[in-house]
């Protein structure tokens, strides 16, 4: 059995995984041609890299198909409906900063919290016979920001790209995105409100609780003392659950 | 047949015996009318999917709402109906995604506390041989406390809309008396409000994008000040209300103490109560022994607005047998204009079965 170790596949998020591993003496890298997507692990015994897109990341470790893997906190939390149940968060990376945030156009000077933007949503339903629109990508996570905070007469509008240009072209009255610098909001004559964010996000580095660890505990083991990082004590072996 | 689904035939045989017209909906409905609603929550508890001609359907999440419909668009007054049959929950964990509910409404014009003690009854008979206890309320009691309270429109509105998000209420009712977090953000706000005429500001904070327009922004601005310059609420009125939301007794204590508020706003709310205990009475339920919560209903039941009732099982784990309770409000929403008092319950089968052991 081989522990297979999942990681984003192209770009800046790839090359800072293999950073990160790198400097812990783990050497990840590409093999092949340059569009070849296959990779090689040194410097550990028994561990299989498989390149993937961050976003399907999540997906493929809670089916057990890969045993850990690197994605964004943020898109765990948003695919996964009980992500705690079945990945495991091993540890931050400190890369790949973004936070989740609500934001309002700026002209809006009447709002600055959740409170103000529930406010708006009552009076906006009234004048305007339908409830706020949000655009967003994030449902399940700001749904549940939003109902925590008690939020109510909203409608999450599914919004994939280009998301702050919808408040512009009249899709919707607010947004919720990740954002690291803001630049991309202000340019969009948008403003963040000032709670605290609906997630900060970072890469981040997960097991699975649904994949047989039984076979895989020694090299899991010597793996995490390569990285300097906690063995988790409490992923399932022997109880085999994946999908 | 299953355990639960005998109970279930059995219970709508003696709502049929009780007088109620079986009646069956759709399974599929349309998810627009539930989703304005329940808002946007709603996703997160039903099952939501896309039909290409039609738009956005979801599986029924409960009866009452096309009941109502179909009540409404055809039905004959007194009305009794009941039904059987499965609906769908999104859950975390291992509880039930699909399950069978038995249910009753009576829509009826006449004597309201009548209708209530009637279902109450019913339930409470149905029920008899299992081991649940009764637990009522009375959102009415609530709305018409906050319709009381001493201050603005505008604040008595605004904790009105958040009557079932408890921990939202609180929030507003701090943040009205002018203590907390929130209180502080919007005193730092309404300064910065203060600085220059409305139109001005949103002028200076940049472009206007999207279609809520500077005269919104500007009323909205106006209305902040006002608040601002108007006196908090009062902390006698703010424990006042948290005095009757704590409220926990047997009915008959319990209006006695709702009495001894002295409270004239809520005088009237509390003769429907008491005719409803008197109505209850009438039907062999004994008022003294009825266990009264002032909040129940605030968090599960969104749409009750008057008389609620749920009756619960000696397992913690498990969820409620049966809810129920008034909505004449809802049947305002979806009559467009036309209303009737309404009031019904629900009765989970498989928990009956559960609470069986078997």
């Amino acid at each position: 059995m081989q522990v297979k170790l999942g990681v984003p596949s192209k770009g800046r998020l790839m090359e800072k995984t293999f950073d990160w591993f790198g400097q812990r003496g783990v050497s990840l890298r590409r093999t092949g041609e340059a569009r070849e997507y296959a990779g090689a692990v040194e410097g550990v015994e028994g561990v299989e890299l498989v390149l993937l897109s961050a976003s399907e990341i999540p997906r493929e470790l809670a089916a057990g198909r890969i045993h850990l893997g690197v994605t964004g906190s943020d898109l765990v939390r948003e695919d996964l409906a009980d992500w705690a149940g079945q990945l495991v968060e091993m540890v931050p990376m400190g890369f790949g900063h973004a936070d989740l945030v609500v934001a309002v156009p700026k002209a809006w000077v009447d709002v600055e919290t959740l409170d103000d933007l529930d406010a708006v949503a009552a009076a906006f339903r009234v004048r305007h016979g339908f409830r706020l629109r949000i655009a967003t990508k994030y449902h399940r996570l700001v749904r549940e920001y939003l109902r925590a905070h008690g939020v109510a007469d909203y409608q999450l509008v599914d919004s994939q790209g280009a998301t702050e240009g919808t408040v512009k072209n009249l899709t919707a009255e607010a947004i919720a995105d990740i954002t690291s610098s803001g630049e991309t909001l202000r340019a969009n004559h948008l403003k963040i409100l000032s709670d605290p964010p609906v997630h900060q996000s970072q890469a981040t580095l997960f097991a699975t609780r649904m994949a047989d660890w039984s076979e895989n505990q020694a090299v899991l083991a010597a793996f995490v003392a390569r990285l300097g990082i906690a063995l988790p004590t409490d992923l399932k072996v022997g109880i085999v659950s994946a999908g | 047949m299953t355990r639960a689904e005998q109970i279930a035939h059995a219970l709508l045989a003696e709502m049929q015996a009780a007088g109620a017209m079986p009646v069956a909906t759709d399974i599929l409905q349309p998810a627009e009318t539930l989703l304005d609603l329940y808002g946007e929550d709603i996703r997160a508890r039903a099952y939501v999917t896309d039909d290409p001609a039609v738009g956005e359907m979801m599986l029924r999440p409960d009866f009452t709402v096309p009941v109502v419909q179909a009540h409404m668009r055809s039905g004959a007054e007194p009305a009794r109906y009941c039904y059987a049959g499965p609906v769908f929950r999104k859950q975390t964990g291992a509880r039930a995604r699909e399950y069978l509910q038995v249910g009753f409404e009576l829509f009826d014009r006449n004597d309201a506390a009548q209708a209530d003690a009637e279902v109450f009854a019913l339930f409470s008979r149905l029920l008899h041989a299992h081991d649940v206890r009764p637990v009522t309320g009375d959102i009415g009691i609530l709305k018409a406390a906050v319709a009381g309270l001493q201050t603005t429109e505008a604040r008595k509105s605004a904790l009105m809309r958040h009557i079932w998000r408890p921990k939202r209420f609180r929030a507003l009712l701090e943040r009205m008396a002018g203590r907390g977090s929130l209180a502080q953000a919007r005193a730092e706000l309404v300064n910065s409000l203060r600085q220059a005429p409305a139109d001005e500001l949103i002028a200076a904070a940049g472009q206007l994008v999207g279609m809520r327009d500077a005269q919104e922004i500007a009323a909205r601005v106006t209305r902040l000040v006002d608040d601002a310059d108007t006196a908090p609420m009062s902390q006698e009125q703010v424990s006042a209300l948290e005095g009757l939301l704590a409220l926990s007794a047997p009915a008959t204590d319990a209006l006695a103490t709702l009495r001894g508020y002295d409270w004239p706003s809520i005088a009237p709310a509390l003769d429907r109560l008491e005719a409803r205990l008197d109505a209850l009475a009438r039907t062999g339920v004994d008022p003294a022994s009825l266990p009264f919560e002032a909040s129940f209903g605030r968090t599960t039941m969104e749409y009750y607005d008057g008389f609620v009732f749920g009756f619960v099982g000696v397992r913690a784990d498990l969820p409620p047998v049966a809810t129920g309770g008034r909505y004449d409000a809802l049947t305002t929403v979806l009559g467009q204009g036309n209303a009737i008092p309404a009031v019904g319950g629900v009765i989970r089968p498989e928990i009956l079965a559960r609470l069986e052991g078997v």
